[in-house]
C-alpha cells in the first residue's frame, strides 16, 4: 500500500510509518472492542495514514460519523471519537455522550484529539458536564502526512484563510511542530531559507522549539540540506492561472481530494467483464487513487495535457507489442517467463485504458461547446491578437478564451482596462469563481486596480450575483488578491522580466523550463526556488524586495560529527515548504527541476493543502447563512 | 584471598555467608533496645523511634534517621501522638503509623511532608497493629485495628482506603498477619491460633497450608518472601513450614526444636537460589532454616533487626551491619575448595602468571584443552560482582581479563560493563554514603532509581559524576540532578533572591533539557514569587511558563509568554483565564495591547459570541468590520424591517468608515428588497432575495417590461448586460416580435449582433415553418 512512498530521494514511509505506530498504540490504550466516531473531515488525511484493515485489527469492529443525538446502538466496549478540537464539535460530542442510553451496558469513551488537544476544548466539555466521562484524552500529532513519494501535505483547508484573513496562526504553529517531527525523524535540517511573514514566523517558532527540546536531540545523520519556507501571498498569481499539466487539470476539471479524484462513470464502464454487459452503466463516481504507485501515472502526470496523447499511444504501442511477445515464445521456459510478467502486463494495461478515459473526459469537458454565447463571443474574440497562444490541442472555445485572457493577464497586457470577456461571462453569468479568479488575476498582474475599475467589476458582479458576495469581496480584498491600485507604478512587469516568468517558447513536449507547466508561464514561487538553488538570492534582491514580506536566512547548528560530506556529483536536496497552499503544476515544476541533469539539487515538497484557483478562492468565500 | 570461604556455611548443597558491610558508626548507649526501628530494602535509610530513658509525662520519644552506615541524618524530638510502626517508601520517605490512624510523612532528613489517616473509625479502636508494604502500585500501608477490623491502602500516593471484611472469631490482634500481593490484588494472610484465613476484598476465606505437621496448636509467626511468591509458618511446636504463598504447595518442613515465638522471621532468597531459606531471630540465636533438615546457627550477642532483600537479609545491630546471603553458583564454582571449574582454574592460572610462573601455562592448557576458557572468564567476571571487597572484585576482573587475551571473539560489553557497574556500586557503598546495594539489587532497581535515591540525599556531586561516567543522557541524567539541585536550592530561605536565581542560571546554564518551570514552581510553593518570576525567564519553553504564571497572578506575563511560544491553544487558555479575572474594559484594553491575542479572540466571538465581537469592534472604531457585521447579521434575519434596519446600520458604519462603494452597493440592496417586497406584494410574484440580475430576468420573461426598465434605470446597469439579459430573456421564450422591437429600437453596443441573431432565427423560423 505504501511503496511508493519509499521509492523517492527520501523515504517518507519512516514518516508514515512512526504515525502508524501511533495510532496502534493509541488504540491499544482502549481494551477491547471498540467503535470510531469521525469528525467527517478527518476520514480523508486518515486514509492516507492507515486502512480500515489496520483498524480492524485493533478491534475496531464499527465506524460512524460525528453528528448530534444519540450514537447509533453497537455492541462495543469502547466508543472513540476522533476529532479535531473544535469548540462546535465538542458540543456534538457532549450531545453524544449526555444521550447515551444509561440502561445499556456502559459503553467507555475516549477523545483522540487530531492533530494536536486543546485547553479550551477540554474546558468545553467541562462545561458540558461530561469530560469525566471520557476514560482516555489523548492527542493523535499528525501534521505532515505523507502524500507521495516527494510529497507531504498537512491536508489543512483552511489554513490559508486563517493566516492572511484571519491572522489565526494555528496552522502555522502545527507547520512548525510537524516540522521538528520531520526533524526528529531525518536529522536537523542545516540551512533553512524564507521569503514572508508566515515563513518567518515559522522559521522563529522552529528555533525557539529546537532550543526547547535541546538535549532531547537524537543523533540522526541529515536528510535534507536545506529548508525553504514560502508564503502563498508571495505569489498569489500562480494558484490563479489553469494548470496545464496532466494531473493539474484533473484538478481544475474533476478536484482531486486527499488523493483520491471522483470521475464520472461513464467512460470507464467498458472495462467491465463480459459476464457484467447486461447491466446497467454505473451512476456512481468512480473513485480513483492517484499517486506514484500507479507506474504510468507517474510517468504522465507531470507532462503539459498537449504531450497526453503522444505519451499515451507511445505507452499504447509498448503494452501492445509486450503481449505480442507471447508468439515469439518458442520454449516452455520462454513461455514461463511470459506468464509471470503477464500480471504485471495486464495492470499496466488496465491503468492504461483508464487514463485513456480520463484523457478523453478532460478533452471533453474543456472543449464543451457554449452553443450561442460561445459563438457571439468569438466574433469578439478575433479582434484580439493572439500571438502567444499555445497549441492547444483542446479545441474548445470558452476553455480556450477563458486562457487566452489569463495569459494576456501574465504577458501584461490591457491590464489597466475593463476586460470585455469578464463583463460578458459576468453578463452570463458564468460560475462566480470563475469570475473572482480573473478578476483578481488582473488586479495581482496590475499590481491593484484602477479604483474605477475595481468597482465597477465589484458592482457588476454584486448586482449579478448578489449582494450577499460583498463579504467575499472583501475578503478578498483583506487578503490582497483584489486590490485598488495605490502607487502608479505596476511593479509585475519588473518581476516578471527579472525573474523571466513568461517563456515566449515554451516546448510542451520536450520541455526544457518549467514554464511548460502553464505553457508560456513560468510560477513565480518556483522561480524563486530556481534562482535560490543557483545563483542565489543575492542576484534579485531588487525583486525580492518587491514582494511582500522579509527574505532570510538561517543556519541550525549541527551535532559533532553529523557534518554530510558530499560525494562528487551528488545532488543537494531541499524541502520546500508552500504555507498556504501549492498547485500541482507546481509541484509538477519541482520535480522538473529535480530531474533536470545538471540541476544539482532534488526536491520534496511540503505544504498545508494542495490548493486549485477554484478551491482556493472558495475557501475564501464567505457564505452568510440564509434565513 | 585464602579466607575468603571462612565465612562460609553449608546448607544442604548450598553454602550462605555472611559478610560485615559496615560498622556502624552511630553510637547509641543501649543499642537497639527499647526501638521502634525501620530499615529501607536496597541499602536504605533507617530510622529509629527511641523511647525516652526515664518514662515520664514530659519525656518525648526521640526520633533519628540514619543510613545504612549509621551516619546521622535527622534527629529530633517526636511531638506528635504515639507511633505504632515505621516505615519508609519507595522514594525514601519515612511513613510514621500513629495509633489513632494518622500516618505521617517524613523526608530523610526529617522535614514533614504531609499527613493522611487510615479513616475515621480508627481514632476510636486505635490501631494494634500496622505494616508497611510494596507492590507494583507502589507503597502501601495496611493496619488491624482494636476492633479486629483491617483496612488497606494500597498506594499511600493515590489514597483509597479499603476496609476488609470480619474475620470471624477474632478478638483483638491475631496472633500473626502478612501483606500480599497476588493476582494484581493486594490480601491479608493471618492466623488466629491455628486457623489461617485470606482477606480480600469481598470475603474472609479460610484455607490450610498443605503438610503443616499436626502438632501445632498456633501459628505464631509468618513471613512472606520479596517477591510475593513464598510463605513460611512458624508454629508454637518449634516447626517451620515453608510453602508457596498460595498455600497449594509444599516445600519443607523443619524442626527448628525451639518453641519460643521468634522475634523475627525474613525470607533469605536470592534469584536462581539452590537452596531458598528462612532466618529466624529470636533474642541470641539466628538460625537459618532451608528445605534440607540441617540448619545454620548464628549466635548474636546483641539487639538486632532484619531486613528482607531480593537476594538476602540484612542484619542490623548496634555496633554492626552484616548481610547475610546464599553464596552465588558462581563464587562457589572457583572459591570451592579444591574447585575445578573453568573460572577457579582461570583464578589460578592467573595468580601463577603474577608469580612469573610456568604453571600459569599449564593451568592455561588445561581450560582450553577442554575449550572452556570463555566460560571460565564469564565465570570470573560474574563473580566479580557478587564480591563485596573491592580486592576480591578486582583479583576476579584481573584474572577475567587476563583470560580475555586468549580469546580472539570474546565480546567484550560483559567485561567493560561489569567494570563500570562495580566502580559505581563500591563509590555508594562507600561509608560515607552508605548504601550497600549489591550487583543483583543494582541491576533490578536501575541507574536511574540509584540517581533519585542519591539525589533524596542531596548528594549531587556523586550522582552528576556516576550520571557522567555512565554517559547516561544529560537529560535523563545530569540535567535531573542539577534540576534537584537547584530545586533544594531555592528553599534556602537565608539567600536573596537575586543570588539564587544567578547561582541557579551559572550552574545549569549550560546543562540540556532542563525545566526551569519546576523549578520555578518549587520557588513559588516556598513563597517566593519574586524568584519563582526570575526563574522563569531562563525557561526557554513556553509552554510550560504560562500555566505557573497564571498561579502566580501574573496574566499579563503570561498572556505574552504565550503568544511567545506560537501555541495557540496556549493563548486562548491565558485569554478565557483573563477574561473570567478581569472587568470588560481592562480586558479588551490589555486585548489591544496584544494583536496576536485580539484576533484570536475575535474568531473565537466569531463562533460563539457574536455580540461580544460587536462590542470588540465598537471599542476600535473599526466600522468598516462593524458594516460587515451588520451584514452578516442582516442575512440570519428572518423579518425583511428587521434586515432592512440592519441593512441601514450597516449602511451607516460603512459611511463612518469612508467606504463609499460599500454604503452605495448596501443601500442598493436595499432598494432591491424594497423594491422586490412591492412587486411581490402587487404583482405575486416570488422575487425577494434573488440578485438585480435575476430578479431582472424574472420580470422579463414575466412580461413586466416596464419594471424592468425602471430597474435598469434606477441601478443604472450597463447597457451591454441589460441587452444581454433581454436577449437571453426574450430568446428563452421565442418572443421573436418583442426582439425585433428591440433590434431595431435602439443602438445598444451588441446591437449588430442582436440583429444578426434575430436575422439568423427568422430564417431558421422561416425554414422551420415552409
Amino acid at each position: 500500500m505504501s511503496a511508493h512512498l519509499s521509492n523517492g530521494r527520501v523515504n517518507l514511509n519512516i514518516l508514515r510509518e512512526a504515525a502508524r505506530k501511533e495510532l496502534r498504540e493509541f488504540l491499544d490504550k482502549c481494551a477491547g472492542s471498540k467503535a470510531i466516531v469521525w469528525d467527517e473531515y478527518l476520514t480523508g488525511p486518515f486514509g492516507l495514514i492507515a486502512q480500515y484493515s489496520l483498524l480492524k485489527e485493533h478491534e475496531v469492529e464499527k465506524m460512524f460519523t460525528l453528528k448530534g443525538g444519540r450514537l447509533p446502538a453497537a455492541d462495543v466496549k469502547n466508543i472513540i471519537f476522533f476529532v479535531r478540537p473544535r469548540l462546535e464539535l465538542m458540543d456534538i460530542i457532549a450531545e453524544n455522550v449526555i444521550s447515551e442510553d444509561k440502561m445499556h451496558s456502559p459503553r467507555d469513551f475516549h477523545i483522540l484529539f487530531v492533530p494536536r488537544r486543546s485547553m479550551l476544548c477540554e474546558q468545553r466539555l467541562k462545561e458540558q458536564g461530561v469530560l469525566g466521562s471520557f476514560i482516555n484524552i489523548d492527542e493523535y500529532i499528525l501534521d505532515l502526512i505523507p502524500y507521495d513519494g516527494d510529497l507531504l501535505s498537512m491536508e489543512s483547508e483552511g489554513a490559508f484563510r486563517e493566516c492572511y484573513l484571519e491572522s489565526d496562526q494555528t496552522s502555522l504553529y502545527h507547520t512548525a511542530k510537524g516540522l521538528m517531527t520531520l526533524q526528529a525523524l531525518y536529522g536537523t535540517i542545516p540551512q533553512i531559507f524564507g521569503k514572508g511573514e508566515c515563513a518567518r514566523h515559522v522559521a522563529n517558532m522552529m528555533l525557539r522549539m529546537k532550543r526547547e527540546f535541546a538535549g532531547s536531540q537524537t543523533q540522526i545523520l541529515p536528510v535534507f540540506d536545506s529548508l525553504l519556507l514560502l508564503d502563498r501571498n508571495i505569489d498569489l498569481l500562480t494558484p490563479l492561472a489553469t494548470q496545464l499539466t496532466y494531473e493539474g487539470l484533473i484538478d481544475e476539471v474533476y478536484g482531486i481530494t486527499n488523493g483520491y479524484a471522483k470521475l464520472p462513470p461513464e467512460k470507464f464502464a467498458a472495462q467491465k467483464k463480459q459476464g457484467e454487459v447486461g447491466k446497467d452503466l454505473p451512476t456512481e463516481p468512480k473513485k480513483m487513487q492517484l499517486n506514484s504507485a500507479e507506474e504510468l501515472y507517474a510517468e504522465i502526470r507531470d507532462k503539459n495535457f498537449n504531450a497526453i496523447g503522444a505519451a499515451l499511444s507511445k505507452k499504447a504501442k509498448i503494452i501492445s507489442a509486450a503481449f505480442e511477445e507471447r508468439h515469439n515464445a518458442k520454449t516452455v521456459g520462454e513461455i514461463k517467463q511470459f506468464v509471470s510478467q503477464l500480471p504485471h502486463m495486464q495492470a499496466a494495461r488496465s491503468s492504461l485504458a483508464n487514463h485513456t478515459s480520463i484523457a478523453e473526459l478532460i478533452k471533453d469537458i474543456t472543449s464543451e461547446k457554449n452553443s450561442l454565447y460561445s459563438f457571439s463571443f468569438h466574433v469578439q474574440l478575433t479582434t484580439l491578437h493572439s500571438s502567444s497562444l499555445p497549441s492547444v490541442l483542446i479545441s474548445s472555445e470558452a476553455f480556450f478564451d477563458n486562457l487566452t485572457v489569463e495569459q494576456e493577464f501574465m504577458t501584461g497586457v490591457d491590464t489597466d482596462k475593463v476586460n470585455t470577456y469578464i463583463e460578458d461571462s459576468i453578463a452570463q453569468k458564468d460560475p462566480l469563481i470563475k469570475i473572482l479568479r480573473l478578476v483578481c488575476m488582473q488586479s495581482v498582474c496590475n499590481n491593484g486596480l484602477k479604483q474605477k475599475i475595481l468597482d465597477y467589476y465589484k458592482r457588476e458582479i454584486l448586482q449579478t450575483y448578489g449582494y450577499e458576495h460583498m463579504l467575499t469581496l472583501n475578503n478578498l480584498e483583506k487578503t490582497g488578491l483584489l486590490k485598488p491600485q495605490t502607487s502608479t507604478r505596476n511593479n509585475y512587469p519588473t518581476i516578471r522580466k527579472t525573474l523571466k516568468l513568461w517563456m515566449e517558447d515554451a516546448n510542451e513536449q520536450n520541455p526544457n523550463d518549467i514554464s511548460y507547466v502553464y505553457s508560456g508561464y513560468a510560477p513565480l514561487s518556483i522561480r524563486l526556488t530556481q534562482v535560490l538553488a543557483r545563483p542565489g538570492w543575492r542576484s534579485i534582491e531588487e525583486v525580492l524586495k518587491m514582494l511582500p514580506g522579509p527574505h532570510f536566512e538561517e543556519r541550525q547548528q549541527l551535532p559533532a560529527g553529523l557534518h554530510k560530506k558530499r560525494q562528487q556529483g551528488e545532488n543537494r536536496t531541499t524541502l520546500v515548504f508552500f504555507l498556504g497552499g501549492v498547485t500541482y503544476a507546481e509541484v509538477a515544476a519541482l520535480r522538473f527541476l529535480s530531474q533536470m541533469e545538471d540541476g544539482g539539487t532534488e526536491y520534496i515538497i511540503a505544504t498545508t493543502k494542495l490548493i486549485n484557483g477554484t478551491s482556493w478562492i472558495k475557501s475564501l468565500m464567505d457564505r452568510p447563512e440564509a434565513p | 584471598m585464602a579466607f575468603i570461604t571462612a565465612n562460609w556455611n553449608p546448607l544442604g548443597e548450598a553454602f550462605y555467608r555472611k559478610i560485615e558491610l559496615y560498622e556502624m558508626g552511630w553510637s547509641l548507649r543501649d543499642g537497639l533496645k527499647e526501638c521502634l526501628v525501620a530499615a529501607a530494602p536496597y541499602g536504605g535509610p533507617i530510622a529509629l523511634l527511641r523511647q525516652p530513658q526515664r518514662p515520664s509525662s514530659s519525656a518525648r520519644p526521640q526520633l533519628e534517621i540514619y543510613s545504612s552506615s549509621g551516619a546521622n541524618m535527622a534527629s529530633f524530638p517526636w511531638k506528635s501522638g504515639p507511633v505504632r510502626q515505621l516505615g519508609w517508601t519507595v522514594c525514601d520517605d519515612l511513613l510514621c503509623i500513629q495509633e489513632d490512624g494518622t500516618v505521617l510523612i517524613y523526608d530523610l532528613f526529617g522535614a514533614f511532608k504531609r499527613h493522611f489517616s487510615m479513616g475515621n473509625e480508627v481514632v476510636q479502636n486505635q490501631v494494634l497493629e500496622a505494616k508497611v508494604f510494596h507492590s507494583p502500585y507502589g507503597t502501601g500501608v495496611a493496619i488491624v485495628t482494636g476492633a479486629s477490623r483491617f483496612t488497606l491502602a494500597t498506594n499511600i500516593d493515590d489514597l483509597k482506603l479499603r476496609r476488609l471484611p470480619e474475620v470471624p472469631g477474632l478478638q483483638g490482634a491475631p496472633s500473626c498477619w502478612v501483606v500480599l500481593t497476588q493476582d494484581r490484588q493486594t490480601k491479608v494472610l493471618l492466623a488466629n491460633g491455628v486457623d489461617l484465613y485470606i482477606l480480600d476484598n469481598t470475603s474472609c476465606t479460610p484455607v490450610t497450608p498443605p503438610g503443616l505437621s499436626p502438632q501445632a496448636c498456633s501459628i505464631v509467626n509468618m513471613a512472606v518472601s520479596f517477591s510475593y511468591k513464598y510463605l513460611a509458618l512458624f508454629t508454637d511446636s518449634g516447626h517451620l513450614w515453608m510453602g508457596s504463598a498460595n498455600l497449594k504447595d509444599k516445600l519443607s518442613e523443619v524442626d527448628t526444636k525451639v518453641r519460643t515465638p521468634p522475634k523475627q522471621m525474613v525470607w533469605c532468597r536470592r534469584p536462581k537460589s539452590q537452596q531458598p531459606s528462612v532466618v529466624i531471630m529470636w533474642d541470641r540465636l539466628l538460625l537459618v532454616a532451608g528445605e534440607c533438615t540441617d540448619t545454620i546457627q548464628y549466635t548474636l550477642d546483641e539487639e538486632s533487626v532484619c531486613v528482607a532483600e531480593l537476594d538476602g537479609v540484612r542484619i542490623i545491630g548496634g555496633s554492626r551491619h552484616e548481610l547475610l546471603q546464599e553464596v552465588p553458583s558462581a563464587c562457589q564454582d572457583i572459591f570451592k575448595i579444591a574447585s575445578m571449574a573453568p573460572g577457579a582454574l582461570l583464578l589460578e592460572a592467573h595468580k601463577e602468571y603474577e608469580k612469573s610462573s610456568q604453571k600459569a601455562d599449564e593451568y592455561l592448557r588445561e581450560i582450553k584443552e577442554q575449550s572452556v576458557l570463555g566460560e571460565a572468564v564469564r565465570q570470573c567476571v560474574e563473580a566479580a560482582g557478587y564480591e563485596h571487597e573491592p580486592e576480591t572484585q578486582k583479583t576476579l576482573l584481573r584474572a577475567a581479563s587476563f583470560g580475555k587475551c586468549f580469546l580472539s571473539n570474546y565480546p567484550p560489553e560483559p567485561f567493560v560493563s561489569m567494570c563500570r557497574d562495580l566502580k559505581v556500586l563500591n563509590s555508594v557503598r562507600e561509608y560515607t554514603v552508605g548504601i550497600p546495594l549489591t550487583h543483583t539489587q543494582y541491576k533490578q532497581m536501575t541507574v536511574q532509581v540509584l540517581i533519585d535515591r542519591l539525589v533524596y540525599r542531596k548528594l549531587y556531586p556523586l550522582a552528576i559524576e556516576i550520571c557522567r561516567y555512565l554517559k547516561t543522557p544529560e537529560y535523563q541524567g545530569v540535567s535531573r540532578v542539577l534540576k534537584h539541585w537547584a530545586c533544594c536550592k531555592v528553599q534556602q530561605k537565608e539567600e536573596p533572591d537575586e543570588s539564587i536565581a544567578h547561582a541557579v542560571s551559572v550552574k545549569l546554564g549550560e546543562a540540556a533539557g532542563i525545566s526551569y518551570s519546576e523549578i520555578a514552581a518549587r520557588a513559588y510553593e516556598c513563597g517566593r514569587t519574586e524568584l519563582a518570576i526570575k526563574l522563569l525567564e531562563f525557561e526557554p519553553r513556553s509552554g510550560e511558563q504560562v500555566p505557573l504564571l497564571l498561579k502566580m497572578k501574573r496574566s499579563q506575563l503570561a498572556l505574552s509568554k504565550a503568544i511567545e511560544s506560537g501555541d495557540t491553544d496556549l493563548v486562548y487558555t491565558v485569554v478565557t483565564y483573563l477574561k473570567n479575572e478581569m472587568n470588560r474594559g481592562d480586558f479588551f484594553m490589555t486585548l489591544r495591547n496584544q494583536p496576536v491575542a485580539l484576533s484570536l479572540y475575535r474568531q473565537f466571538c466569531k463562533h460563539q459570541e457574536q455580540d461580544t465581537l460587536k462590542d470588540l469592534f465598537n471599542q476600535d472604531d473599526d466600522h468598516q468590520e462593524l458594516g460587515n457585521f451588520y451584514v452578516k447579521a442582516s442575512y440570519k434575519e428572518k423579518k425583511l424591517e428587521a434586515r432592512l434596519s440592519l441593512l441601514q446600520s450597516a449602511v451607516d458604519e460603512y459611511n463612518k468608515a469612508k467606504n463609499e462603494f460599500a454604503a452605495k452597493a448596501t443601500e442598493e440592496e436595499k432598494k432591491l428588497l424594497r423594491f422586490q417586497r412591492r412587486l411581490d406584494e402587487e404583482k405575486g410574484e416570488a422575487l425577494l432575495g434573488l440578485s438585480l440580475q435575476e430578479t431582472l430576468h424574472a420580470l422579463l420573461t414575466s412580461n413586466f417590461h416596464k419594471q424592468a426598465e425602471q430597474l435598469y434605470r434606477d441601478f443604472r446597469v450597463p447597457d451591454k448586460r441589460y441587452w444581454w439579459l433581454k436577449l437571453t430573456a426574450l430568446a428563452e421564450k421565442d418572443d421573436w416580435e418583442e426582439m425585433e422591437k428591440f433590434a431595431k429600437s435602439k443602438k445598444s453596443p451588441i446591437g449588430y449582433l442582436v440583429c444578426c441573431l434575430y436575422n439568423l432565427y427568422t430564417m431558421l423560423f422561416i425554414q422551420l415553418a415552409t
